[in-house]
């Protein structure tokens, strides 16, 4: 493939209160945006775990995008805090696996921001457009010496010190 | 090939096939593993494509949907019920949204046809993972908690009083009433406010489907819809109401007095044991700890001492109360801008800069000057009276938004000044008026036809630094007027300060209690803002009033009597059908090592310890999914976000990135 034609695959974990309906509402209003996100419901950004983070991108995305209401504003009160402090820690250990920062993005859409997600998925796209593609299977597993079939343990929450 | 799918891809119009090639799509999910057929219709949502989707279900014997439309917050209800209806479990269906999420978003068919298939790929590897689950009846407890007792929390309890509900009205002060009791007359009628809010007042003291709870504050909420615990302090208010009388001899003989600023907003002073005004309900005063000369020195029991009913009780202590409601109606209003914070407009410097809530009890009959408008430094009327409109509302430095009622009242002023002192100048400053509700316009002509002045423009400054003789010992208004285009400086004696409307300071404290979301300035946020402006994100919390946002009492009142009916139609029912999206754990994958237990926002998760396991207590689990994804064992599932659920959809989501052969094909 040349880098002319690179198309990023980034897989859009959005919540369903607040960041689902953005992306509605972009479509709603007819923004026109990359399409290159392609879409995972989850009822809270908060059930977004790290173990499924790495399973789109061993299954060939490019990047993930995780999506979830304004802090103080998740409907489940504060899953999207838990997620931020997941996030910081999947980014630690995202590095280890010389996976660049770019890679794994959080952003925070209300359900009245479909101009503020889609704007993050164009500036995401160009991104990784300029990464090129991830090939997990040189970057990570050769890099790393890591068996592919292993599953990745989800880290616990409060200490990151479980990260293989 | 084990499971039986059916694929169905909608045209909606040309919304979708205008840019994605559906029959195509349609086509090639035929052929994808675990497909028996897959088709492409018109209008998916309509009757017939209902019917075709029942119609294959009983022929081909379907296992699982798949249907490729728009959102599922449009359409997900439908087709469940059409699943149903032919015998599928509705929950062994899953929607593809090619339409918000897709069509609708690019002009590049070939991209979005792509796009679509993958779509469409994650949801037939999702749904063959989906397990049938079954709605979870939850009965409706009948009694219903309103918070908050100004004119929004009064109308919703005798609303649903009258209906033959029980309700708790909650309320943070002494007595009910809220802004509204605290007003002279009310715009564009002019009825005097506390002739139309009395009369409620009274009926709700005395009705017995409500318990009225006021000096009472919420401290914690437990549970959903249909059952919420709700925990309540009632402070000790020293008065034993079943003794007292509300004769308020107590009030008249207590030595003490500070100022009142909350009901008289600073103006005049009151007793330490008092209700704030005359009319309060529920009639029993309290003692102002903090103030109370026995409380602070150990002497003094003149109350005591002089109560004929005996009813004074200094040893009475805060009351911890359980109730239990199916329903909430926040009603906790709105507080008013305050103008220390526009330093230019000198209020707290300048004697006679007042605001607009010191400016309605002046005017009160019942208030600190018996309705006498006054300096503040000198007992004169003014000669001259500026009102300043949008102090604080409409400007990017303070609140971005009109808080609409600010041009009504402040007409309301212009007329009341006109009225009492008829040869009185009144100049109002505006930036537009906005008269735009029913009988709203006539009164601004009314106001400007009894010989209000009106200056177009945003004030600059109020100073007392005299440029002029005439301008010597009086307060100048400088603005720029914009009908004029220029500079103007005009004198007056008085200057009101129309002051917004803003949310409560503990508006966020609240929202997060019940579990609902603010917007960027606090006011608590509806589910829809046209369709459903009085449910909130979370089931069974209804809001009212103006804790909303601003509005003024009509709006009010027909928001609060929105929101109980809604109240009264889950209560009719009397069992409504909720998804069963709960987390489940596994007591044998359980290594008992509690990281969950503090995750779950709902305190839904309770760890035995002789087992050495969690376990969800579904009627609290939310099903976020949040303990879902942090145990480390795995042993936690989410009914319908599983693991392998979420897996399969991510896997169908890159198929074509998963298959060397077909990498080619992305991004065309
Ligand atoms: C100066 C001024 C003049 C106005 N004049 C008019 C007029 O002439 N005509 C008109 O239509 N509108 C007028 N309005 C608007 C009117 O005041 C509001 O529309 C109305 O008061 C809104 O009622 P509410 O019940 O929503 O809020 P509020 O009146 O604020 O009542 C809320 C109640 O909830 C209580 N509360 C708050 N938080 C809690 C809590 N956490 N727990 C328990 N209780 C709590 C409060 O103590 C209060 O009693 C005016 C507004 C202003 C500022
Ligand atoms: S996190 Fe998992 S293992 Fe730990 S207590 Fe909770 S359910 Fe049990
Ligand atoms: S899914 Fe887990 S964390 Fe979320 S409410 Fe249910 S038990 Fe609590
Ligand atoms: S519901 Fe949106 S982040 Fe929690």
């Amino acid at each position: 493939m040349s880098e002319s034609t690179y198309e990023p695959i980034i897989i859009g974990f959005l919540c369903n209160w607040c960041s689902y309906r953005a992306a509605d509402l972009a479509g709603t209003a007819r923004l026109h945006y990359s399409i290159n996100m392609r879409p995972i419901r989850v009822m809270c950004s908060g059930r977004v775990e790290p173990d499924l983070v790495l399973a789109a991108l061993r299954n060939g995305a490019d990047g993930v995008l995780i999506a979830g209401c304004h802090p103080g504003e998740c409907h489940y009160l504060e899953g999207n805090l838990k997620t931020l402090r997941r996030y910081k820690l999947l980014k630690r250990m995202l590095a280890q696996f010389g996976i660049e920062q770019e890679r794994v993005q959080l952003v925070w859409a209300s359900a009245s921001e479909g101009s503020a997600l889609a704007n993050a998925i164009d500036r995401m796209t160009q991104e990784l457009r300029q990464l090129g593609p991830l090939r997990w299977q040189e970057t990570v597993i050769q890099r790393m010496d890591f068996q592919p079939a292993q599953r990745v343990e989800a880290i616990s929450d409060p200490v990151g010190e479980e990260v293989p | 090939m084990s499971e039986r799918v059916g694929v169905y891809v909608c045209h909606c119009g040309t919304n979708i096939a205008g840019v994605i090639n559906v029959e195509e799509v349609a086509r090639w999910a035929s052929e994808q593993p675990n497909v028996a057929i897959a088709r492409d219709y018109k209008f998916m949502c309509s009757s017939l494509g209902q019917d075709l989707i029942e119609a294959d279900i009983e022929q081909f014997g379907l296992t699982h949907v798949v249907v490729a439309a728009c959102s599922p917050n449009m359409h997900e209800k439908t087709f469940r019920a059409a699943c149903e209806r032919a015998g599928l479990n509705p929950f062994l269906f899953e929607m593809a949204n090619i339409r918000e999420l897709n069509s609708w978003t690019t002009k590049d068919d070939q991209a979005a046809t792509h796009k679509a298939k993958a779509q469409i790929m994650g949801a037939i590897q999702r749904v063959i993972h989906h397990q049938p689950l079954e709605l979870i009846p939850v009965q409706i407890n009948p009694s219903t908690l309103v918070l908050g007792g100004g004119i929004a929390g009064i109308t919703a309890a005798l609303e649903l009083a009258n209906g033959g509900y029980h309700v708790y009205l909650v309320e943070r002060e002494p007595s009910i009433g809220g802004h509204m009791a605290q007003w002279d007359k009310t715009f564009p009628t002019l009825d005097c406010a506390a002739c139309i809010l009395t009369p409620r007042m009274v009926e709700v003291g005395q009705h017995p489907n409500i318990t009225l709870l006021t000096y009472s504050e919420v401290e914690a909420v437990e549970g959903s819809l249909g059952n919420f615990r709700v925990t309540i302090r009632k402070k000790a208010r020293y008065v034993n109401e079943e003794l007292c009388t509300g004769c308020a001899i107590c009030e008249e003989k207590c030595p003490k007095k500070v100022v009142d600023d909350v009901f008289e907003a600073g103006l005049s002073k009151r007793k330490v044991i008092y209700r704030p005004f005359p009319q309060a309900v529920p009639k029993y005063p309290v003692i102002d700890v903090a103030n109370c000369t026995y409380f602070q020195r150990g002497k003094c029991k003149a109350c005591q001492i002089l109560c004929p009913a005996n009813a004074i009780d200094f040893e009475q202590q805060d009351q911890i109360l359980q109730v239990e409601v199916g329903n909430v109606i926040l009603a906790t209003g709105y507080e008013t801008f305050d103008p220390h914070r526009i330093p230019q407009y000198g209020y707290g410097r300048l004697a006679n800069v007042f605001t607009s809530v010191e400016f309605e009890r002046m005017v009160n009959a019942s208030g600190p000057t018996a309705g006498k408008i006054l300096l503040r430094d000198q007992p004169v009327e003014p000669k001259s009276v500026a009102i300043i409109h949008c102090v604080g509302s409409r400007d990017k430095n303070f609140n971005e938004y009109c808080s609409r009622v600010c041009c009504m009242y402040s007409l309301k002023f212009a007329h009341l000044v006109r009225e009492r002192l008829p040869d009185a100048e009144v100049y109002n400053f505006y930036i537009d008026i906005r008269a735009a509700g029913k009988r709203y316009e006539e009164f601004y002509h009314r106001v400007m036809d009894e010989g209000a002045h009106f200056i177009r423009g945003r004030v600059a400054e109020v100073t007392d630094v005299a440029r002029t003789l005439e301008e010597e010992g009086k307060l100048v208004v400088q603005v720029y007027d914009t009908l004029f285009g220029a500079q103007r400086r005009i004198p007056v004696d008085m200057v009101i300060l129309s002051v917004g409307m803003e949310a409560r300071h503990d508006a966020r404290q609240v929202a997060q209690l019940f579990g609902l979301g603010c917007d960027a300035s606090n006011f608590f946020t509806e589910r829809h803002p046209k369709l459903d402006p009085v449910l909130t994100t979370a089931e069974g919390i209804f809001i009212a009033g103006g804790c909303q946002g601003p509005m003024a009492i009509p709006e009010t009142v027909a928001q609060a009597a929105a929101a109980a009916a809604r109240v009264i139609s889950y209560i009719g029912k009397g069992t409504i059908m909720m998804e069963p999206i709960k987390a489940h754990i596994d007591a044998a994958r359980c290594s008992g090592c509690r990281i969950c237990n503090n995750l779950c926002p709902y305190k839904a998760i309770v760890y035995h310890e002789d087992q050495k396991v969690s376990e969800v207590v579904a009627p609290l689990c939310q099903g976020c999914g949040t303990c879902v994804a942090a145990c480390p064992s795995a042993a936690i599932s989410g009914a319908h976000y599983t693991h392998q659920q979420l897996a399969a959809q991510i896997e169908g989501l890159l198929w074509d990135a998963r298959l060397p052969e077909l990498a080619g094909v992305e991004g065309d």
